[in-house]
């Protein structure tokens, strides 16, 4: 689905912050990017989410070279893919709902066809009695999990998740690890950034470690 | 277990039903930037309106000079000792009434010749005390003008103190200051309109810069362009709109007041004075027009800027693509 060949970053005139990345993400499959701050794990999400061209390199995007998609045509290949931002990236106009069911939104869905998935989903991430409130009165953790299911609600073809249990308790990181799961058999890929080793142990995953621009895959 | 989670599930859904609203907007309503926008709007909406009032009300008034001049002369008769004022008033009526292109002729009695100088020289003068000029006052057929030249001479022969004034040399002076005047308010509503563009556009720049992370957000969970453009489009058409009507509605009210000021003091020395110079403060249909194309002009100029700014800021998003440095836009 998603194929790298050195790849390789560096902003300006820089050292690079990415060197000779050469891997490729399958469908279906779950895996985990880890590495010490700084190693470069969000500019890799930004590549992955086509936010950032690479320096030098290939990466190729649903069979097609990210170099050639047209500036238009972004929008929709981004539809394909769920993202959840380190900083949640939350509309504070809206409520819990509405910024969950923006992605059927911008899409042209009417609300009355997806209403009771979005119910559904924010039950599932324990935001159930919070959907008419805006983020501006909910804690780190429950802005988090909006931002997993905003991620999450037209079940994209991959899931590109920036520390998404940075800011929950363990119990709350396991169930959206669980769903992480679901959602991984139902058929969408998932790619987790982060530094929770705990969290790690408890899927049988791909572990990707970033460290100084370089790249280790333990495929399990 | 499952059946209790069901039950919760149902017992969620049942109170979101009940609680679903419209869903709020996508661009948020009013904030301080939006508020400060329709104030910028509303002051410059209403200037430009103003001034293009004031430009179409000069125009107008030096047309209406223009056809006044036109369509009437004046005989003046000074008194002499020896002199019946009513019977050379009578006299020359008839000799000017016998010229081919003159339609009518009226004596401006005494009572109105008080009532015309009575700004000078106050009310309640006595007439027959004061060697006071009298006038005819003669309508004639601007199409086809009697000889004034010819009318002049028969008038000086038999009627030495008459004098014909056709009103052309200080009428032409008159509209000549006119449409200078009219030439510097279009000069100024140029540049009252310029403003206005400039005033808008900035303002709207500055009211969309706090929609930067609203942008950003729809746009990398899948919107296209064209929609987000739309959605702050539609917002903005409704501000400028919004600005530009009161703005517009203010200044058409200022001239609906000033004409009812006017109405109300007629027939007093200072409003005859004013109407003299700048005729009625009543704006004709040509000058309301103007205000509505104000109106509607500033309301798809808010909304272009704010198109082309939401385009042009995707646009700076998606330059990071291929520019990695640039990594302070995204």
């Amino acid at each position: 689905m998603i194929r790298l060949e050195n790849v390789g970053v560096r902003y300006g005139m820089g050292p690079e912050i990415l060197r000779d990345l050469t891997f490729d993400i399958p469908k279906h499959s779950f895996q985990f990017l880890t590495g010490p701050s700084g190693a470069g794990k969000t500019t890799l999400m930004r590549l992955l989410f086509m936010s950032l061209r690479p320096t030098r390199g290939n990466i190729s995007m649903f069979g097609r070279d990210v170099v050639d998609i047209p500036r238009d045509e972004l929008p929709l290949l981004r539809r394909r893919i769920g993202i959840v931002f380190q900083d949640f990236r939350l509309l504070n106009h809206l409520t819990t709902y509405e910024n969950v069911a923006l992605p059927l939104r911008v899409r042209g869905k009417d609300e009355s066809s997806y209403r009771a998935d979005v119910v559904e989903l924010l039950e599932w991430v324990g935001l159930g009695e919070r959907i008419h409130v805006r983020p501006q009165v909910l804690s780190g953790g429950e802005k988090q999990r909006i931002a997993i299911a905003r991620a999450l609600i037209d079940r994209p073809e991959i899931l590109l998740a920036d520390e998404p249990t940075g800011n929950v308790d363990p119990p709350m990181a396991l169930r959206l690890l669980s769903l992480f799961k679901e959602l991984n058999r139902l058929g969408t890929a998932v790619l987790i950034a982060t530094h929770d080793l705990n969290l790690m142990e408890q899927v049988n995953a791909r572990h990707m470690i970033l460290s100084e621009g370089h790249i280790d895959i333990y495929d399990r | 277990m499952i059946d209790k989670a069901k039950k919760s599930v149902a017992k969620v859904k049942q109170v979101a039903k009940q609680q679903f609203k419209a869903p709020a907007p996508i661009v948020p309503p009013a904030n301080l930037s939006s508020k400060a926008l329709i104030v910028v709007v509303i002051i410059m909406s209403f200037l430009a309106c103003l001034t293009l009032g004031f430009v179409t009300l000069i125009q107008e008034t030096s047309k209406t000079w223009q056809n006044q001049i036109s369509e009437e002369i004046t005989i003046q008769i000074k008194p002499a000792d020896d002199q019946d004022m009513e019977k050379a008033l009578i006299d020359a009526k008839s000799l000017a009434l016998e010229f081919s292109g003159t339609l009518s002729a009226e004596i401006v009695d005494k009572t109105d010749t008080a009532r015309l100088l009575e700004p000078w020289l106050g009310e309640g003068f006595d007439m027959d005390e004061l060697p006071v000029p009298r006038l005819l006052i003669i309508t004639i057929d601007k199409d086809n003008p009697p000889d004034f030249t010819d009318m002049r001479n028969t008038l000086s022969e038999s009627i030495p103190n008459a004098y014909l004034d056709d009103h052309r040399t200080w009428a032409g002076r008159l509209v000549s200051m006119a449409q200078n005047t009219v030439f510097i308010g279009v000069g100024l509503l140029s540049l009252v309109l310029v403003a206005t563009t400039l005033t808008v556009v900035f303002a709207t720049r500055g009211a969309m810069s706090v929609n930067h992370e609203i942008i950003e957000v729809l746009h990398f969970v899948g919107a296209e362009s064209s929609f987000v453009a739309n959605e702050f489009q539609k917002h903005f058409l409704l501000t400028g709109f919004y600005g530009g009507a009161i703005g517009g509605g203010l200044a058409a009210l200022v001239f609906f007041i000033t004409d009812i000021w006017q109405d109300a003091s007629m027939a007093t020395a200072l409003n005859d004075q004013a109407s003299a110079l700048f005729g009625s403060f009543s704006m004709g249909p040509a000058g309301y027009l103007g205000i509505v194309i104000i109106i509607i002009t500033v309301a798809i100029l808010t909304a272009l800027t704010t198109r082309i700014t939401v385009i042009k800021t995707i646009r700076e998003i998606d330059l990071v693509r291929s520019d990695p440095a640039r990594s302070d836009v995204a």
